[in-house]
């Protein structure tokens, strides 16, 4: 009984840990208080900082901004990673360039959506969206050309249409890697919106912030920003694993 | 010149198309002058073999000559090089067939409950609502399911799986049952619950059916004729007749002409082994 409550509170180990060292070395002076506020005045200004303070409307910022990109990223992607990858010889066409600017880091290309979009909140949404879009393209087209041969061929031989193949077969066979590529562009897209927050003269948003706070030095702002920023990317990572698992719910079985 | 370069073009027209000889009557499936080459060597060269209707048919043969892969072209999963295969006169197109592959997991549709994977071979067909209910109270009756079809394919056994794919490739009353292995993915019980239940659905419908095995037992047991075949370029080794009355029983097993074909089916298997 008593390891059962132990190993269920394993998870709080590491965070703790971390805390408590972070708070030794404040206290034992290691490292200035300017460089790095003690945890627990940073957790305060997280707290109520989210609470309604101006922290939360940058958050809010940052999150519509993310979600925005993910959207249109999804909305687009994945009906043409799926017609990709249901016609090979289309894939195999444009697959050097999406390979390519999916190895092309996004924010090598703030500046070119600067010169189309201009100094806008259009352009954070847009280059997220670009960075967010290639990633569900890559994945889906994949999910369909790797799809269980063995399941189309019972489709085809019950007498299924191309079409029908599609409709009752691929497009459920591409669902799990699409799945994969939904979660790291939401990934990806936080990590432009910020970057883009943070250069792209924003007057909103999270990136903005820690960036402000580090220029005035006003580290539990910045420490508490960078805060939010993380626990954002992990709720959004934590929600799009549930809603795999129920939307998905043949995965791995 | 002009005319000669504008005629219709028209390859080896002076190979004589070889003439088409129907089967006997009472023949189902008639293949003729199949080819099928892989990787450049010959796995069927020129084949014709007649399955009759009405009967289950055993494929059995060395290993790698191509039983999956000749179910498997009857069937239309695999393009065939050259040569014909009816049914029945008709060609694939206007055939219902039915198929159970060996491997249930990659068969059935796991974004589906059992009950409409079952049902999907009928809602291709766009029938209606009343009757694909009737036709599932049918089989759900005649395999006497005792396992919850609303669950997924993924929350049933092996064996129940298998049994759902069994009962999805006979939802629409098709001509034709392909069975690739169907029991070697199961245990023993399982196998011996789903053959049984074959031999009740054959006996009830007269459901033509093909049947690739590789236990030369359960290839006798159930068939009408066994199929043997060489080593490639794959010829009809024998087709040997198996008239035991049904429904055969564990008795068959022991029986005298039971013993005797299986016996006979494997001299002969041996024999195209070692040739």
């Amino acid at each position: 009984m008593n390891s059962r409550h132990f190993s269920r509170a394993l998870p709080v180990v590491g965070p703790l840990a971390l805390f408590v060292v972070w708070d030794l070395v404040v206290r034992a002076g290691f490292i200035k208080p300017i460089l790095l506020p003690p945890p627990i005045a940073t957790l305060e200004t997280l707290v109520t900082g989210l609470l309604g303070g101006p922290l939360l409307a940058d958050f809010l910022v940052t999150v519509k901004r993310t979600l925005e990109a993910f959207a249109i990223a999804a909305a687009i992607g994945m009906p043409v990673g799926i017609a990709l990858g249901s016609s090979e010889r289309a894939y195999r066409s444009v697959e050097f360039l999406i390979d390519f600017f999916r190895s092309t880091p996004s924010s090598a290309l703030i500046p070119l959506f600067l010169l189309i979009f201009g100094v806008s909140d259009v352009n954070k949404v847009a280059i997220a969206a670009f960075g967010a879009f290639l990633i569900v393209v890559f994945n889906s087209a994949y999910g369909v050309i790797n799809a269980r041969k063995q399941r189309v061929m019972a489709a085809k031989v019950m007498g299924a249409s191309r079409w029908q193949t599609f409709r009752d077969v691929l497009f459920w066979e591409s669902l799990q890697p699409s799945f994969v590529g939904l979660r790291s562009a939401v990934s990806m897209a936080l990590v432009i919106v910020i970057v883009a927050e943070m250069f792209i003269g924003s007057e909103t948003g999270l990136g903005h912030r820690i960036i402000d706070s580090q220029q005035v030095l006003n580290v539990k702002s910045m420490y508490a920003s960078i805060l939010a920023a993380g626990a954002l990317g992990y709720a959004l990572n934590v929600l799009f694993l549930l809603a795999e698992k129920r939307i998905v719910h043949w995965s791995g079985r | 010149m002009n005319a000669v370069l504008n005629a219709p073009v028209e390859p080896y027209a002076d190979v004589p198309k070889p003439e088409f000889n129907p089967g006997p009557p009472g023949t189902e499936i008639t293949i003729r002058g199949l080819t099928k080459y892989f990787a450049g060597w010959p796995l069927y060269e020129n084949f014709d073999l007649d399955i009759p209707k009405h009967r289950i048919v055993s494929v059995f043969g060395p290993n790698g000559c191509g039983k999956s892969t000749l179910i498997n072209m009857i069937a239309g999963l695999i393009p065939v090089d050259s040569g014909e295969i009816l049914f029945d006169g008709k060609s694939l197109k206007d055939t219902k067939i039915g198929y159970v592959f060996q491997n249930y997991r990659e068969a059935m549709f796991p974004w589906m409950r059992t009950i409409d994977n079952i049902a999907y071979p009928l809602r291709l067909e766009r029938k209606p609502k009343a009757e694909v209910d009737r036709r599932m109270q049918e089989l759900v009756a005649s395999f006497d399911v005792k396992f919850d079809l609303n669950r997924y394919p993924y929350e049933l056994s092996g064996g129940q799986q298998q049994t759902a794919s069994i009962m999805r490739a006979l939802a629409n009353h098709p001509e034709v049952l392909f069975l690739d292995e169907p029991f070697s993915a199961l245990d023993f019980e399982m196998t011996l619950f789903i053959r049984e239940k074959l031999q009740e659905v054959f006996m009830k419908t007269g459901t033509t059916m093909l049947l690739v095995s590789h236990d030369l037992e359960e290839a006798v047991y159930l068939a009408d004729q066994v199929l043997l075949l060489t080593k490639r370029p794959t010829k009809i080794a024998e087709i040997l007749e198996y008239n035991e009355a049904r429904p055969r029983t564990v008795e068959t097993l022991s029986d005298a002409g039971f013993v005797a074909t299986k016996k006979r089916s494997l001299e002969i298997f041996q024999r195209e082994v070692r040739r």
